[in-house]
Formats: C-alpha cells, structure tokens, sequence
C-alpha cells in the first residue's frame, strides 16, 4: 500500500521535472507555431473578409491596400442588403419547407431502419446491408435526369417534396452510421426486454433510442447542414423565386451584383447576406463541436 | 409440410417473427430503394440511348450518344482533360496538405481544439458563400489577394479570367475545404500506439524515418479511405466551379457535372447528358476498383489481411 502510494509519488515527480530547454527545443516550438498561425490565419481569412467587407461603403472595398477591419463600419449594410430581395421568404423556405422536416423525418426513418439491419437477426440482412452500402457509392449524377423527369412527371417540380419524401427512405450514409453505433450496444439490454414481452418497435424506443441520443444528435446535425448548404438541388428542381431557398437567393443577389461599380454598395452587400446564411452553421459550429467532430469520426475512419 | 420443405427448412416461429419485423423495419429504405436508387439507375441508361428534348418522345438512338461524346462532340474532351486535371492533381494535394496539417496539430500544441476547429470551418460552411468571397478574393481589379500584390508593385494574378490560372485557382479552393479528411486524419494520427515510435526511437529512428515506416503505414487505410471519398466527390464538383467561373474562361474548368447539367437543363439533351452521367460513373467505378486493387501494395491492416 505504502508502496503503491510512494511509486505514485514518485510517478508524478518525474512527470512535473521539465525537459531541459534547449536551444533545438526552442526552435521546434517556434517551428510548430510559426507553420500553424500562419497556416489557420489563411484559412479563416476568407470567412473573416467575407464578415469584414460586409461592413464596408463601396470606397473601402476600392481602397489599395485592402482595407482589413472597415472604419466607419457600416452595421445598416446587413439589413438593407436582407431587403434587397425577399431574403425573409427565402429564410422561411429554407427553415421550414426544406431543413427541418428533412432533418426530422431523416432522423427518424435512418434509425428505424437501421435498427432494421443492427439488431433485428433475419435471412438476408448481410445482403440487404451490403446493397445499402452500394447505394453510397451510387453518384447522384445518374439520378439527376431520371429524377428531374420523374418530378417533372408527378409535378412536384418548384416544391419541396423531392426532399422530404426521399427523406422517409432513410438516408444510406445515416443508416450505416446508426447501425454501427445501436451494435455497440450490448444485445443483453435488448435480449432483456423481450423476455419480458417488449416487441421490437418497444425496445427501440425504450431501450436503444434513449441510449443512442449522440448519434442522433449527428444524424440531425449533417442533415441539418446539407439542406441548408445545398445548392444543386434546389437550382434543378426549383424554380420560381418566391419558392428559393437562401443558397438561390444569394445566387440571384450575385447576378444582380455582377456589374460593380454600376450598382450601390452591391459586394458588401453580397458579402453580408453570405456572411448571415453562414452565420447560422459557425455558431452551430461553436456549439457543437464535438457532435461535428466526433460525426466525421464516426462516419470516416469506420467506412 | 408443404413444397418448401424441400428446398430449405422451415423456419421456426422466432425466426419468421424477427423476419417480418425487419423487414417492417427496413420497409421505408426497401421502397426507397426501389424507386430511388434502382429505377434511377435504370432509367438513366435508357435515357442514355435515346434523344429526348423534353418535348417530342423519345427517339432510340444506341450507342449514338455516346459516340456523339467521343468523337463529334466539340466540347467533351476539353471537358474530361479539365476534370481529370483538376481532379487527379486538387485531390491528392487537397489530401497531402490535409495530411501535413494533420501531423503538424497531433503535435503538442496549445489550443490544438481551436486550430482544428479553424482549419474544418471552410468545409461547412455554405459552398455559396464560400464562393462568393472567393470570386471576390481572386476578382483582378478589386480583390483582396490582387489588392496585396498591387500595394507591393508585384504584378497581378488573373486567377479566374485566364484559362491556365482558373483551374489552379479552383484547385486553391478545393485544398481550402478539405477540413474534414484533416480531422479524420488527426483522430488517425492519435490512435497510433505510442509504443511504435519509442520501439523506433529505441532504435535510433530519426523522426522522417518514424513517419515513412511507422506512421504513414499505420494510417494507409485513412490515406486510402480519404483519397476515394475524395475522387467520388471531385469527379462531381459542381457548386464552387460553377459559381466562380461557370466552366470559363474558354471552357478551362468545364468539368464533368457542369457539362452535364448544361445539357440537360440548358440545352435539354436529356439522352446525352444521361450518357454523360454514365461517363462519370463509369470513371468513378475504374478509379474506385484501381484504388481498391492496387492498394494491397501499399496499405497496412494491421494483421488483417
């Protein structure tokens, strides 16, 4: 016991005795620095120009050199650039006929089908899964035509119901996901509750559901973050504006503001309706991290 | 005991029980799968062999849309140079800075999260506000990057008006969002026993040879892994290109997917922009199984075989 205690201590001595600092130790930490400020200050760069130049009249976007942080700043720009077109309709497109019930509807039918495939035993599963995993690498440039005409056909072009009803198929990526993670969770759990009487549709909501809320927390985030970040889509199936979603929106502000130096403050005004469709996903971003993170994790390293 | 009995043996009440739940379950995907995946796919190379305008019925033609691609048409082989250009060099660049970006934050470093963090933003953040800034950034009279090298009297760079620059340019920007295979690399990296380098450091391995035999080898898979995900999307980049420089100047970044969605939503080639679907997914599949192939030479499993 003494023992123990006394290696501990002396564990943690040798721990807190430093490395000589030596000339070479210096000079790869200042190595390691001098690479990577430099090397994430060019990565945000553009993000923080896109926020900078939203702020600005149109002689501070003219000056040489460009002008970093605008004086006076021109706070107004935000909103008169949101009113330049009906951004508030493009806004309620986007939350509430796209993201959202795609997000909703997404979570829940990838996991119902993904415990379909973790952890329900059946002739046939590996081979059904082994499909879904096919389906993944199915590029969506094939379907572009077929599904154009076949929305073309039902007249569902200029709505968003593309979205949400292939949304109640689950989505591939997702249901991989899922099913990687409910296996992580011990069959004893589920083996429990059927003995005492639960069918399967109980045990998910009862027992696997309530266990599993990081991973649907994931599943919401990236569906929430490729709704609100597409741009293909909506431009084939979406036609008039006052059905655009924000990303059509800006791309219609762009195209108005393609002569500069004709119009009125027309790039710090593209800059700042960009910089508020990206606001949402950098908070989101601040908030969330780990989701994010441990998603890409989840998703990447294990395909 | 009726005719099957024969062929397989009957199932017992558990298993028929489980087999109706699952597929209860899997239902939405099956259906999805059906009308979603299979008919597309279908329906694609149908429309691949015929000439469809949206107006008159179809017209079956063969293989003349594709042969149309490969020998009549102007266009096509600008547009497989340009897209196998910018993706055969922006993907593995996009992955070996991703890579070095990697090593360089699994070192000890103060505020590692932040700098992840900072490094992963430009993959998510919305690819149309992306390009927006850029094409300002990269804009010659009045943008940033040319604001700089005016104010130092170097000479300009026409990144997106001139035909050698705007695939280089565009390249610039993939390697820019290329956060996600950073942050799947860096969890790579960490997951490499440290007991692998002190054996190498015991045995005097200097710290270029613990990269090229110890950590290189240990996440080939993720190299592997990072490099088709990144081919797949390439070879159908669409939004960034198209909103900066819509496939000019002179047709210099036409790729693939812009040329497709011209002729079927400009020109209303339903037939040929199938086949040029077809195109794309055939080269996705010869890179993939290349990948695939040629990897057993040089990826490490662990053990595994």
């Amino acid at each position: 016991m003494t023992t123990a205690v006394q290696q501990q201590a002396g564990a943690s001595r040798i721990k807190k005795t430093r490395k000589p600092l030596t000339v070479q130790s210096v000079l790869v930490e200042a190595l390691k620095y001098s690479l990577l400020i430099p090397l994430t200050a060019s990565f945000i760069f553009p993000i923080f120009w896109m926020f900078s130049s939203a702020l600005k009249d149109d002689p501070q976007v003219f000056t040489i050199p460009p002008v970093l942080i605008p004086n006076p700043a021109f706070w107004e720009n935000f909103i008169d650039a949101w009113n330049m077109l009906p951004f508030n309709t493009f806004a309620f497109n986007t939350i509430f006929r796209f993201v959202l019930p795609v997000t909703l509807i997404t979570v829940v039918s990838s996991t119902v089908v993904a415990y379909g495939f973790a952890k329900i035993k059946w002739p046939g599963r590996e081979f059904f899964f082994w499909l879904v995993l096919l389906t993944l690498m199915l590029p969506w440039a094939v379907k572009m035509v077929p599904v154009f005409l076949g929305l073309r056909y039902l007249n569902w072009l200029d709505t968003y119901y593309f979205w949400t009803v292939t949304a109640l198929f689950g989505h591939p990526y997702f249901i991989f996901m899922l099913r990687q993670f409910f296996r992580s969770i011990p069959e004893d759990l589920s083996e429990a509750a059927r003995i005492d009487g639960a069918n399967e549709l109980t045990i998910l909501l009862r027992v696997i559901l309530p266990l599993s809320k990081p991973a649907l927390a994931v599943v919401a985030l990236f569906r929430f973050l490729w709704a609100w970040n597409d741009y293909l889509g909506p431009k084939l199936f979406i036609r008039t504006q006052e059905n655009y979603p924000l990303a059509l929106g800006i791309d219609l502000l762009s195209s108005r503001a393609d002569d500069v130096g004709r119009c009125v403050r027309c790039l710090p005004y593209l800059m700042a309706v960009s910089a508020l469709v990206a606001l949402p996903v950098i908070v989101m971003f601040f908030f969330a991290q780990r989701t994010f993170i441990e998603g890409i994790n989840l998703t990447g390293t294990k395909g | 005991m009726s005719l099957f009995s024969f062929t397989r043996r009957k199932y017992t009440s558990t298993e028929k029980r489980n087999l109706k739940w699952a597929l209860l379950f899997i239902s939405p995907w099956l259906f999805g799968f059906v009308t979603y995946e299979l008919y597309p796919l279908a329906a694609s190379f149908y429309y691949s062999l015929n000439r469809y305008d949206l107006i008159r019925p179809p017209v079956f033609l063969g293989f003349n849309n594709y042969i149309e691609l490969f020998t009549t048409d102007p266009n096509f082989p600008q547009v497989l140079i340009n897209t196998l250009y910018y993706v055969g060099f922006g993907v593995p660049l996009g992955i070996f800075f991703a890579f070095l970006i990697a090593n360089l934050l699994n070192q000890k470093i103060v505020g590692r999260t932040f700098f992840r963090g900072v490094i992963y933003m430009p993959a998510i953040v919305p690819a149309v506000a992306s390009a927006m800034v850029w094409q300002y950034l990269m804009n010659v009279q009045f943008g940033a990057i040319n604001g700089i090298l005016r104010s130092m009297e170097l000479p300009i760079i026409p990144f997106l008006s001139s035909p050698a620059w705007s695939k280089p340019s565009l390249i610039l920007v993939l390697i820019w969002t290329q956060g996600a295979a950073v942050v799947i690399f860096l969890a790579a990296l960490q997951d490499v026993p440290k007991s692998l380098y002190e054996a190498a450091s015991l045995d005097g391995a200097s710290a270029w040879q613990k990269m090229l035999n110890v950590t290189i080898p240990m996440v080939s898979p993720i190299i592997l892994f990072n490099l088709i995900t990144g081919f797949v999307a390439g070879f159908q980049e669409f939004t960034i290109p198209w909103l900066l420089t819509e496939g000019g100047p002179m047709n210099s970044t036409e790729f693939l997917l812009i040329f497709l969605y011209r002729s079927a939503f400009v020109n209303f080639r339903m037939g040929k922009a199938s086949a040029v679907a077809w195109v794309i997914l055939i080269i996705i599949v010869i890179f993939t199984a290349i990948m695939f192939r040629t990897s057993a030479r040089w990826i490490y499993y662990g053990g595994e075989s």
